[in-house]
């Protein structure tokens, strides 16, 4: 096989398993609207997306701030800048550092293991039996964990956001011996509700792709329980890049 | 022939899977009431044509027409709720492994009907007495035995009161008490719920037991059929090589 073939099968197995992801995002839309409702599904999705994902949150986004927080008064020192150091966190986190962690840790613990379980069903004849029995797998496994993931990523970096915000402050001013009053009047000075609401709505976004994807390489595993090992894999590692790739153009678009 | 449409009915059904064809211009028809059962070596297309009886595969080329209507023509949401007609029984029972036993069977009837939760107990109930397995609603499904797992999924499959039943290999992987057991509830339940059934397999004992009519799958097309008796006598050497298991004949060629 020479360089050219190679480069075009990679683009061709690109542009497929892109058309497999928008088709899937279609079916997920249309049956969303369609009876019955899963009620009970719809909320255990939510706890397990949303809930059972504080920990995990809450570390990352706090040591997030804090770290934050001593990199920028480190280099802020330099220019005798240290009064924007809370700003700077607390735009960071908001505009961007909350919504993405969250984004990459949530796939990680989430969209992992929705590949997993939908990808077992796949291989035990579970998902042929859910069509047996009239049930459109996409209506039942897919429409749950995606509304989930719409609704449970933005309360999450929410959290994130506060707890950013909140190490930043520990940091800089139990650390760093910053004035309380002066660094949290800096905090809110150039911020926003835009800032808020750009990093709310990419996570939504994010929220989306991370539970499609895992949903969608789910579905379409093939092989036994190493099919269910590579499509865990590839729904970590396509979900983490396609919410980067995301990120940049919804940060370029929502300002 | 029967002057009565037939239950189902596949028609110059040809299926490509991963370059290779599985189905070559199979057709077969099956009478309402009747039990038919597929036999065939691993890999001849025995599971693929059950799929494409519930719709779950469409054919490249060909007709499947299930009490009159041709699927094909459904829609994804009618093709859903047609699918209530049917129950099927998967190879190893494709329970849901995070339900209860109760919640497996109730699965379809919370969905589909509109019983009260009284009404879902009782006949959850009389589907596990029908499968001859009371008192294990509470169960998991990884704590039965294959043979238990097989009979939850029939009461699973029959809890709708389908008109159609399909069995996917009911008796691979049992030791043969326990698969002659599972072969006699399936001649039970044909019986008592009065459906049209479709079983496939490779065990010839299960098979005569079973079948109204005995239906030989090779090289993705039917090629021989008839009643057991009928089918026993064929002097066809493909069917003779598979009834007696030898090694030697056209099927290992």
């Amino acid at each position: 096989m020479n360089l050219l073939e190679r480069i075009g099968r990679v683009f061709l197995r690109l542009f497929e398993e892109t058309g497999l992801w928008f088709g899937m995002l279609a079916r997920t839309f249309l049956w969303t609207f369609r009876p019955p409702f899963e009620g009970g599904e719809w909320l255990r999705q939510m706890v397990r997306v949303g809930v059972d994902s504080i920990p995990v949150v809450f570390l990352t986004t706090m040591f997030t701030g804090m770290v934050m927080a001593l990199q920028t008064y480190i280099g802020f020192h330099r220019v005798h800048a240290e009064n924007f150091v809370g700003s700077v966190v607390a735009l960071a986190m908001l505009r961007e550092l909350s919504p993405v962690l969250v984004g990459l840790m949530v796939t990680g613990r989430v969209g992992s293991s929705m590949a997993a379980e939908i990808g077992t069903m796949r291989v035990t004849e579970q998902l042929d039996a859910l069509q047996a029995l009239a049930t459109d797998p996409v209506q039942y496994l897919f429409v749950p964990r995606v509304i989930a993931g719409i609704v449970m990523l933005p309360l999450l970096t929410i959290l994130g956001d506060a707890l950013g915000v909140g190490g930043g402050y520990l940091v800089g001013v139990k650390l760093m011996g910053a004035n309380p009053v002066v660094y949290q009047n800096n905090t809110y000075q150039f911020l926003h509700m835009n800032d808020v609401w750009s990093g709310l709505i990419k996570s939504a976004f994010f929220g989306l792709i991370l539970t499609l994807t895992g949903c969608v390489r789910g579905y379409y595993t093939r092989g036994g329980a190493e099919g269910v090992g590579r499509a865990t894999t590839a729904a970590v590692v396509s979900a983490s890049l396609i919410i980067l790739f995301t990120d940049f153009f919804l940060t370029k678009l929502l300002f | 022939m029967a002057t009565e449409t037939p239950m189902i009915s596949m028609q110059h059904v040809d299926k490509t899977l991963g370059g290779r064809k599985v189905l070559d211009d199979m057709s077969i028809d099956v009478a309402r009431g009747e039990a038919l059962v597929i036999v065939g070596g691993s890999g001849v297309g025995k599971s693929v044509t059950l799929k494409h009886i519930i719709g779950l595969m469409q054919p490249d080329r060909g007709r499947i027409v299930i009490d009159g209507q041709d699927i094909a023509e459904l829609r994804t949401v009618e093709l859903n709720n047609f699918r209530r007609k049917f129950g099927m029984s998967f190879q190893e029972g494709a329970l849901f492994d995070s339900m209860s036993v109760f919640e497996n069977i109730a699965f379809p009837l919370r969905r589909h009907t509109k019983y009260t939760e009284q009404q879902i107990r009782e006949r959850v109930d009389e589907c596990l007495d029908l499968v001859h397995l009371p008192g294990v609603s509470s169960k998991r499904p990884s704590e039965l035995s294959g043979g238990m797992r097989r009979r939850v999924g029939f009461a699973r499959a029959i809890s709708l009161k389908p008109e159609i039943l399909l069995f996917d290999e009911p008796t691979t992987g049992l030791d043969p008490v326990i698969s002659d057991v599972i072969a006699e509830l399936i001649v039970e339940m044909d019986r008592t719920l009065n459906t049209t059934t479709v079983t496939i397999t490779h065990d010839m004992k299960v098979a005569f037991k079973i079948a109204d009519r005995v239906a030989m799958l090779y090289k993705g097309r039917i090629v021989e059929e008839g009643t057991p008796e009928v089918f026993q006598q064929s002097t066809n050497p493909i069917v003779q090589q598979f009834i007696e298991g030898r090694a030697e004949g056209p099927l290992t060629e």
